[in-house]
C-alpha cells in the first residue's frame, strides 16, 4: 500500500455469540487508537444488509484505502465483506477478517477478560497485514464445457442425465461391465416399495441413448492432470474381448462357454456365472465381456506369453476352447484385445464411486463369512429380487431351502468405535425393516427376528413403514446387540439380547442377514490420490465444508455425490447427484471462470532452483524451469495454501497478501506486552 | 418400587465405580451387546447391560447388593466385544471391590467341604478366593 | 543342541496337572528342549487384578519376570493359561504404565535388581506354532491319530483381552492346526471360545456343570470323541464337573478330557504310562484303545 493507510475497523456482535463474551466496545476503542485506523465502530450483526451497507457507506465517507471486519471464520463471510468492498469501490484484497468468534469468543467463554485483551491483539495484526496488502484482480480461466462422472451407480447415473439434459457432454466412466450399482441389484426399494427395475433401468436405457453422454463402462480413471476447468483424463478401457458397438446382446456365447464355476459378482456369490459373461438382464450396455482370469483361452495364451508352458501347435491351427468365438453370429469377440488408454478432456469432474459393504472376514464373532447360511443385506437383496436367483423366494445358500426362521442383525460392524467404524450406516434400519416385510410376504409362515440398538428413520414416510412392518404378527423387534453367531447342525445359533426386559436370547435359524457396514468402495483411497482429493479416516470423501459446501471438494472444479461422500439412501443420494450437477451446469453456464488471485509468487531474482517447494506442493503447481533453474507457479493450479512458502530456504517463495514481512509483523504485534 | 428420585449425591458413588475399575460407565450407549454374550446372564438377578444402566443413574447400591457381581465369571467375553470398548468385566470387579473393602467374605475357605479341598487345583482356589474375599 | 528355556510352572502344575507339566516336558524334549524352571518362582495370583486403584495384586506377577532377569535371559515359558494370562496382562500393562512400573519396582525393594519391561511370557502353544513349526511336528509324528476326532477348545485365558491374544480372539485355530499336523481330525468347535464357569467352580458347581454339559454337548454335536485344552482349570472343569453334569442333564454323555500335550505324547509314540491319564476322571484309555491308538 503505497498511499497512507486509511483504515476502517468494524467489530461484530455476532448476536451474543461474540460480544456475549467479548467487550466489542472496548475492541473497537482500542482499535481506533492504532496508527492508521481512521474509523471503528461494532454493529450486531455485520453480515446482515444493514451491516454490509455500514460498511460500504464508511468506505465511501471515510475514504478507506483498507478495510478488517472481526467477525468469524474468514471461511464464512471473508467473500461477503469482500465483495461489499468491491461495491464500494474498494479493491476487494484489501479486505481481511480478524476470526474473533471460533479463535477467541468460543474457546474463552468463562474468561471475558482475556478474551478481550486476546481479540485487540488479533484486530492490532490483522491492522498490520492489511497495511501491507496489494490490490489484485482474480485470474480468469477458460472452461471446457465436458463434464467426467466416476462411477455408474445411481448418482452418477442422475448426474450425468442432469449435465447432459443441460445441454453438455459427459463423459460417464464405470469400473464393472454394466452402469446401475447397487441400486439395480435390489428387490424393492423402501418405503414406497418400487422395484430398481421400474425405476432405474429406465434411467439406465436414457444414458445409453443420450448422444451428450459417452459410456465408457468397464473402466478406471488412470491418472488426471490439469486445473479446475481444464483437466486432462487418462482413462484405462480394460479389454472386453468384445465389440461393444458391434455385439448384438444375443448371449449365444455365454451359452457357448464351458468355464461355469465364478462365483457371481452381481449375484454376491450366490450363484455362478461363465467366463464370458452379462453382468445381469438389463445390463447397460447390454454386452458380454470375457474375464481373462478364468477364459481357458486367454489362460492358455497367458501362459504362453510368459513362456510357462509350451505351444504344442502352429498358432491358429488347433482351436484353444474359443467355443464363444465359434457361437457368435456378428464375430464380434477378439482374443487379442488388450487395455488401451484413452485421453479426454473435461472442465469438471464428479465423484460417485458409491461403497461397499465390510466384508464378512472382519465380523468374526458373526461366522467370519464361514457359516454358509450367515449372509449380507446386498445378497439377501438378491434372494428377495424377482429378477435375483431365486425368484423373489428366498432359499438358503447351503441346502437350497426355504428359511422358515429369519434373524436380521443390525449395526454388523456399524456403531462399533472398539472394533474400527464408528459412525451409523444410516440406511440398515429401513432395509431390513423392508427385507423383514417382503421376507414375510414371500414366506407367508416364516418368522423373522430383527436385533436392533436403536431404529433411526428420518426421512419422508420412514418411520410410518418401520411402524406398520413391526406391527405385523410373527414379525419380532428385539433391541439389543448380537454378541455371537454360530453352527449347531443344520442351523444358525444368534445370541442377542432384548434389553427393554433384561433377556439374554438365543433363537435358532435357518438363515441370519447381516447389515455389514458400508464402507468407500474399492480403490477410493488411490482415486483420491489421483484427484487430489481429501478423505476422512474411514476414506469417505470430504466435502469443502460439511454443511455449506458439501458438494465441493477443496479442490476447484471436482465434486461429490453419492454414498462416495458418506452413506446414504437413494434420495438423498439422487438429491445429491442432481445438486452436484447443477454446480457443474453452473460453471459450465459463465463464459469464463474467476480464480483467487492470493497465490504463491517466486521472486525469480532470489530463487535459487533448489526445488523443495516443488516437493511440498500438494497441488502439483510447481515445476522448475529446466533453463533458467527457478521454480514457476502454475496460476492456475495454486490454491494458495502456502506450503511452499514455508519451506523456501531463500525466501524467494512468498504467498500474495500474507508474505513473511506481513507475517512476521502481525507475530510481533502479537507478542507485544499489552 | 417406587418413583425413583434422582439427587446429585446419588451420582457420586458412580465416580467410585469409575475410579476403581478405570472405565466409564457413560461410555455406554445400551446396545446390550454385553449381555447377549454373557455366559452367566441367566444367572444373574440384573444383566450386564441393565447393570451399566443401573450404575449410569445412580443406583450404584442396587447392583452392589445383586448376585451380579458374584456369578459373573471374569470370561472377558463381554469386555471384547463392547462397541464402545469398555472393560464391563472390570466394573463387575469395581462392583465386588465395593464390598470387599469393607471386609466382607463372599466365601468362607472354611465352609469348603474337605473332599473339595482336596481336589480342586489350587488356581480354583486362589483364583476364586481372590475375587471373592477381601 | 539343546535349548534351554526359562520356564514358569504355577501352583497347579506341581499338583493336580502334574501330568500336564510332565508330558509338556515330552514333547518339548523331542525338539531338544528343555524346560529350565525358574529359582524361587512365586505363585501369580492365578487371576489378573482388574481394578485400577490398586497395583498389587500385579506385584506377584511382575516378581516373576525379575526371576528372568536374574538368570540373564528374555523370555519365560508358560504352560498354564491362567498363569499365562495373569502374567502376560501384568507384563502388558506395566509396559504401558511406567508409573504404576515405578510403584511396582517400590514395593520389591528388596530385589536386587528391578523390572523394565523387558521379558517375553510366551506360551507353549505359541512355541509349537512360530518357533518349532508344524513341519516339525509333523515329522516327529511316530502314531498319526487316525480314528478319533478331536475338538480344540480354548476357553478364555489365551484369548482375552485381545491384547494378550495368542492368535484370533474369535477364531482361533493354533491347536486345530496342531491336531492336524499330528495325523487327526478335527472339528470347528463353535464354542471354542466360550468359558468353562472359571473360578465359580468353588461355589457354583451348578453354574459350572450347566457349561461343561453345554460345551461338551456342543462338541459332541459336532462329532468330537475328545476334547482338548491347555488350561487347567478348564481341564478339571470339564472333566470333574461331567460328574454333576450327568446329575443335572440326565442325557449328557461322558468325554473324555486331555492336554494337548498328552494327545502329543501319545502321537509322538510315547509308552501308555508315561501319559498320565490316571488322574483323569473321564479316562480315556477305553476310547482310545477302541481306536488303536493305545
Ligand atoms: S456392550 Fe458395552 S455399550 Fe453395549 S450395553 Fe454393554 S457396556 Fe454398554
Ligand atoms: S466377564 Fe462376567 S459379565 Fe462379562 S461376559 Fe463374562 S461372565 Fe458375563
Amino acid at each position: 500500500m503505497a498511499e497512507k493507510p486509511r483504515i476502517g475497523v468494524f467489530v461484530c456482535h455476532c448476536g451474543l455469540n461474540i460480544a456475549g463474551v467479548i467487550d466489542v466496545k472496548k475492541v473497537a476503542e482500542e482499535a481506533k487508537k492504532i496508527p492508521g485506523v481512521v474509523f471503528s465502530t461494532t454493529y450486531v450483526y455485520m453480515c446482515s444488509e444493514p451491516g454490509q451497507q455500514l460498511v460500504i457507506d464508511s468506505i465511501k465517507k471515510y475514504k478507506l484505502n483498507g478495510v478488517v471486519v472481526a467477525n468469524c471464520s474468514p471461511t464464512l463471510h471473508e467473500r461477503t465483506f469482500r465483495n461489499a468492498a468491491a461495491r464500494a469501490g474498494l479493491n476487494p484484497y484489501r479486505v481481511e477478517i480478524a476470526n474473533i468468534r471460533e479463535q477467541v469468543a468460543w474457546p474463552h467463554e468463562h474468561e471475558p477478560e482475556i478474551a478481550t485483551k486476546k481479540a485487540i491483539r488479533i484486530v492490532k495484526a490483522t491492522v498490520e497485514r492489511v497495511k501491507n496488502n496489494m490490490a489484485y484482480v482474480p485470474y480468469e480461466i477458460s472452461v471446457n464445457k465436458k463434464a467426467l462422472v466416476i462411477g455408474g451407480g445411481i448418482a452418477g447415473i442422475q448426474a450425468s442425465l442432469d449435465i447432459a439434459e443441460a445441454g453438455y457432454e459427459v463423459y460417464l466412466v464405470e469400473k464393472s461391465p454394466s452402469i446401475g450399482g447397487k441400486m439395480i441389484l435390489l428387490s424393492e426399494t423402501f418405503p414406497t416399495l418400487d422395484c430398481p427395475q421400474c425405476i432405474e433401468t429406465p434411467k439406465m436405457t436414457d444414458v445409453s441413448q443420450n448422444p451428450r453422454i459417452h459410456l465408457m463402462t468397464y473402466s478406471e480413471v488412470e491418472s488426471v492432470s490439469g486445473y479446475m476447468g481444464n483437466f486432462k483424463v487418462k482413462v484405462r478401457r480394460k479389454a472386453r474381448y468384445v465389440d461393444v458397438d458391434n455385439c448384438l446382446g444375443c448371449g449365444a456365447c455365454v451359452e457357448a462357454c464351458p468355464v461355469k464355476n465364478i462365483p457371481s459378482e452381481v449375484d454376491r456369490g450366490l450363484t455362478n456365472r461363465r467366463a464370458i459373461y452379462i453382468s445381469f438382464d438389463q445390463a447397460v450396455p447390454l454386452v458380454p465381456v470375457i474375464d481373462a482370469d478364468h477364459c481357458i483361452k486367454l489362460t492358455y495364451e497367458k501362459k504362453v506369453a510368459e513362456g510357462k508352458i509350451k505351444r504344442r501347435s502352429k498358432p491358429g491351427t488347433v482351436k484353444i476352447c474359443e467355443k464363444c468365438q465359434d457361437a457368435c453370429e456378428p464375430k464380434v469377440i477378439n482374443f487379442k484385445d488388450t487395455d488401451k488408454i484413452e485421453e479426454i478432456e473435461v472442465g469438471a469432474i464428479i465423484v460417485a464411486t458409491g461403497f461397499d459393504l465390510m466384508p464378512m472376514e472382519k465380523l468374526p464373532e458373526y461366522g467370519g463369512g464361514k457359516i454358509p447360511d450367515v449372509i449380507d443385506a446386498l445378497a439377501f437383496e438378491r434372494l428377495l429380487a424377482p429378477s435375483g436367483p431365486t425368484h423373489g423366494v428366498p432359499k438358503r445358500p447351503s441346502d437350497g431351502k426355504i428359511p422358515k426362521t429369519v434373524v436380521f442383525v443390525s449395526c454388523a460392524g456399524s456403531r462399533d468405535p472398539a472394533h474400527g467404524v464408528a459412525y451409523c450406516s444410516r440406511i440398515c434400519c429401513m432395509y431390513l425393516a423392508k427385507q423383514a416385510m417382503l421376507y414375510k410376504h414371500a414366506v407367508p409362515d416364516g418368522m423373522a427376528y430383527n436385533f436392533y440398538i436403536d431404529i433411526r428413520s428420518n426421512g419422508k414416510g420412514y418411520e410410518e413403514f418401520v411402524q406398520r412392518v413391526r406391527e405385523q404378527r410373527d414379525l419380532i423387534y428385539l433391541r439389543g446387540k448380537v454378541s455371537k453367531i454360530f453352527q449347531r447342525g443344520d442351523k444358525v445359533v444368534v445370541w442377542g439380547a432384548d434389553t427393554l426386559t433384561g433377556q439374554k436370547i438365543e433363537i435358532e435359524a435357518d438363515l441370519v442377514v447381516l447389515s455389514n457396514a458400508m464402507v468407500p468402495s474399492e480403490g477410493a483411497k488411490e482415486l483420491a490420490q489421483k484427484l487430489r482429493i481429501p478423505q476422512d479416516e474411514y476414506g469417505w470423501f470430504n466435502g469443502a465444508h460439511l454443511k455449506l459446501r458439501p458438494l465441493e471438494t477443496v479442490t476447484a472444479g471436482i465434486f461429490i455425490a453419492g454414498a462416495a461422500q458418506f452413506p446414504k439412501d437413494i434420495t438423498d443420494t439422487v438429491s445429491q447427484a442432481s445438486g452436484a450437477a447443477a454446480k457443474v451446469i453452473s460453471m459450465f453456464a459463465k463464459p469464463k471462470l474467476t480464480k483467487e488471485p492470493l497465490i504463491a509468487n517466486v521472486d525469480t531474482e532470489i530463487c535459487a532452483g533448489c526445488g523443495i517447494c516443488k516437493e511440498q506442493c500438494a497441488y502439483g503447481a510447481i515445476t522448475i524451469d529446466p533453463k533458467k533453474k527457478v521454480s514457476v507457479v502454475n496460476e492456475a493450479l495454486c490454491e494458495g495454501c502456502g506450503a511452499c512458502a514455508a519451506v523456501c530456504p531463500s525466501g524467494a517463495m512468498q504467498l500474495r497478501n500474507l508474505n513473511s514481512k506481513q507475517v512476521i509483523r502481525m507475530v510481533e504485534v502479537l507478542t507485544e506486552d499489552y | 418400587m417406587g418413583v425413583l428420585k434422582l439427587t446429585k449425591e446419588k451420582f457420586r458413588k458412580v465416580d467410585l465405580i469409575n475410579r476403581i475399575s478405570g472405565q466409564n460407565v457413560y461410555d455406554c450407549y445400551q446396545c446390550g451387546r454385553c449381555t447377549s454374550g454373557c455366559p452367566s446372564a441367566d444367572e444373574m438377578d440384573i444383566v450386564p447391560s441393565q447393570t451399566m444402566r443401573f450404575l449410569q443413574i445412580g443406583e450404584v447400591d442396587k447392583v452392589v447388593e445383586s448376585n451380579t457381581p458374584w456369578v459373573c465369571l471374569t470370561c472377558l467375553i463381554c469386555s471384547v466385544r463392547c462397541p464402545k470398548g469398555i472393560d464391563i468385566a472390570a466394573i463387575m470387579e469395581a462392583l465386588r471391590l465395593v464390598k470387599l473393602r469393607t471386609n466382607y467374605d463372599f466365601i468362607h475357605p472354611n465352609k469348603i467341604p474337605e473332599e473339595d479341598l482336596e481336589e480342586l487345583p489350587p488356581i480354583a482356589l486362589v483364583a476364586a478366593f481372590r475375587k471373592m474375599t477381601p | 543342541m539343546t535349548i534351554k528355556i526359562p520356564y514358569y510352572p504355577g501352583c497347579t502344575l506341581k499338583t493336580t496337572a502334574k501330568n500336564f507339566e510332565d508330558t509338556a516336558k515330552l514333547v518339548a524334549g523331542v525338539f531338544d528342549y528343555e524346560f529350565d524352571e525358574l529359582y524361587r518362582w512365586n505363585c501369580c495370583g492365578a487371576v489378573y487384578g482388574l481394578s485400577e486403584d490398586n497395583v498389587m495384586h500385579k506385584v506377584a506377577p511382575v516378581r516373576n519376570m525379575l526371576r528372568v532377569k536374574e538368570v540373564g535371559e528374555k523370555r519365560m515359558l508358560v504352560l498354564c493359561s491362567m498363569c499365562f494370562n495373569t502374567l502376560k496382562r501384568a507384563n502388558y500393562y506395566v509396559r504401558r504404565n511406567k508409573d504404576k512400573l515405578e510403584v511396582i519396582n517400590a514395593i520389591m525393594y528388596l530385589e536386587n535388581t528391578t523390572y523394565d519391561g523387558s521379558v517375553e511370557v510366551v506360551h507353549l502353544l505359541e512355541l509349537l506354532r512360530d518357533e518349532i513349526g508344524f513341519d516339525r511336528i509333523k515329522k516327529a509324528v511316530k502314531k498319526p491319530l487316525r480314528g478319533i476326532t478331536v475338538a480344540a477348545y480354548y476357553g478364555c485365558l489365551l484369548l482375552r483381552p485381545s491384547e494378550i491374544a495368542i492368535d484370533s480372539v474369535e477364531q482361533p485355530t493354533v491347536m486345530e492346526d496342531l491336531v492336524e499336523a499330528l495325523g487327526g481330525k478335527v472339528i470347528d468347535l463353535n464354542v471354542k471360545t466360550e468359558c468353562c464357569g472359571s473360578y465359580q467352580t468353588v461355589k457354583r458347581k451348578d453354574i459350572v456343570a450347566d457349561r461343561t454339559n453345554f460345551i461338551i454337548g456342543e462338541a459332541r454335536k459336532q462329532g468330537a470323541d475328545m476334547l482338548i485344552t491347555s488350561c487347567p482349570l478348564c481341564h478339571f472343569n470339564l472333566d470333574r464337573r461331567q460328574k454333576e453334569a450327568k446329575k443335572r442333564h440326565p442325557d449328557f454323555k461322558e468325554m473324555p478330557i486331555l492336554y494337548f500335550t498328552q494327545l502329543m505324547a501319545l502321537a509322538f509314540g510315547f509308552e501308555e504310562d508315561k501319559l498320565g491319564f490316571e488322574p483323569h476322571y473321564v479316562d480315556p484309555r477305553p476310547l482310545l484303545k477302541e481306536r488303536g491308538l493305545l
